[in-house]
């Protein structure tokens, strides 16, 4: 998409000659935004920097570095099972979202997949914002109720014996999941393993 | 409240849709939402994040269900600060020339008073049965497991019982668990043998089984 000089798209036939009108919802932010800068309730360079931290800095990486270190180092691991918020302290990550976290780890009998089925509650400091498919009405209404066939829709074929456990991040405790090393990673340093951690890996949709 | 937020279980949402290599915001003005939210908090203009949670699960339904993520939060922030007179319905509606959907007025609300112990009364094992009640007040205790049979899996630490944090900024913190319920206890008979549902309860919401 591309930034016009107002902030707003002006929709995706806009371009900088012949502005497509705003949508009604880009009408209704920019009347609040106007109205809080005249009060002086607006600071710009604090929306700049808390905008450009989620979307550059604080995401799924944060998670997978969390994650291998966790395959490298049995202490690290025992840690960050027993308390997640410390451990994941110890890499520098901590903030909104992330006050009181919990790891679940993945075995060869038990899966972990979180949810939040009242809103979308997601642990930013380690995965970032939440992508659309967490927040959807399927995700929230069905995880819960039949966990085994959503994971197979998006991809991930659990056998019966495989345990679903299912979190539902309803209250102040924001969740992690801690997958299995994969297989024939045992050259991998740990900043190779990190990045065949995928943020689904570390949701429970998907494992690495 | 039993709104519509209140999703799990329900049926008729389709399959989860996954959007591939999705950017962290689809449009500008999501960012500028997401910075006026996060401002907003910086300045408690707008209360608690439990009173924001009651603000979106007001919208009229067919509203919430239409409006996306970033407009929920929108209509929230906007509907808070009208609410603590920080704008006026009028500014926002006369500024937008056409009208601005607001979340629809708290209903006359039965807040919990009685005070509440930081103890927690239960242990890991103990089994339990989820109260169930229906407050028009905001809660955090889904629809879905009122009424169940679980068992307390985890003790978490005290935290500030949403039921009165959204409607009043007074001190109210009470122990959470984390509560394993097994699907068929939630679902019946046809769900899966091998599945476990947890749920995440403050202590209030719960009674010994």
């Amino acid at each position: 998409m591309s930034a016009s000089d107002d902030g707003y798209d002006h929709g995706p036939k806009g371009d900088h000659h012949h502005p497509a009108p705003l949508t009604d919802v880009e009408v209704r932010v920019r009347a609040l935004e106007e109205l809080l800068r005249e009060k002086g309730l607006v600071d710009e360079s604090f929306i700049d920097a808390v905008v450009s931290a989620y979307e550059n800095d604080i995401g799924p990486l944060n998670g997978a570095r969390v994650v291998a270190r966790a395959w490298v180092d049995p202490a690290y691991r025992g840690r960050l099972l027993t308390d997640a918020t410390a451990a994941i302290a110890e890499l520098g990550y901590a903030g909104p979202e992330g006050d009181h976290m919990v790891v679940v780890e993945n075995t060869k009998v038990v899966h972990n997949v979180v949810v939040c089925t009242l809103c979308s509650c997601y642990p930013w400091p380690v995965l970032g914002l939440p992508p659309t498919w967490y927040k959807s009405a399927a995700y929230r209404s069905r995880l819960v109720r039949e966990p085994r066939v959503v994971l197979r829709e998006m991809g991930l074929d659990l056998p019966e014996s495989i345990e679903i456990r299912v979190w539902d991040s309803s209250a102040e405790i924001r969740y992690l999941v801690l997958p299995e090393r994969p297989a024939r990673t045992e050259g991998l340093g740990e900043e190779e393993l990190a990045t065949r951690v995928t943020r689904d890996a570390m949701i429970g949709t998907a494992r690495p | 409240m039993n709104g519509l937020h209140d999703m799990g279980g329900m049926d008729g949402f389709g399959p989860v849709q996954v959007e591939k290599r999705e950017p962290v915001f689809h449009h500008c003005w999501e960012r500028r939402v997401f910075g006026l939210v996060a401002g907003s908090a910086a300045r408690r203009l707008a209360g608690t994040t439990a009173a924001f949670r009651f603000a979106i699960e007001r919208m009229l339904p067919s509203h919430y269900l239409r409006a996306s993520y970033y407009e929920r939060w929108l209509t929230a922030l906007a509907t808070l600060l009208v609410e603590k007179g920080v704008v006026t319905r009028e500014e926002l509606v006369g500024r937008a020339g056409d009208s601005f959907p607001l979340s629809q007025p708290a209903p006359v609300l039965h807040i919990p008073t009685s005070a509440r112990s930081q103890a927690p009364h239960f242990v890991v094992g103990d089994s339990v049965v989820v109260r169930n009640e229906h407050p028009s007040r905001h809660t955090r205790c889904p629809r879905y497991v009122r009424g169940k049979r679980g068992t307390i899996v985890r003790v978490d630490g005290a935290f500030r019982l949403p039921d009165v944090a959204a409607h009043r900024d007074v001190p109210c913190a009470e122990p959470a668990y984390s509560v394993r319920f097994s699907t068929r206890e939630l679902w019946g008979t046809a769900a899966g043998a091998t599945e476990t549902i947890h749920v995440d309860l403050w202590q209030s919401y719960l009674e010994p089984a």
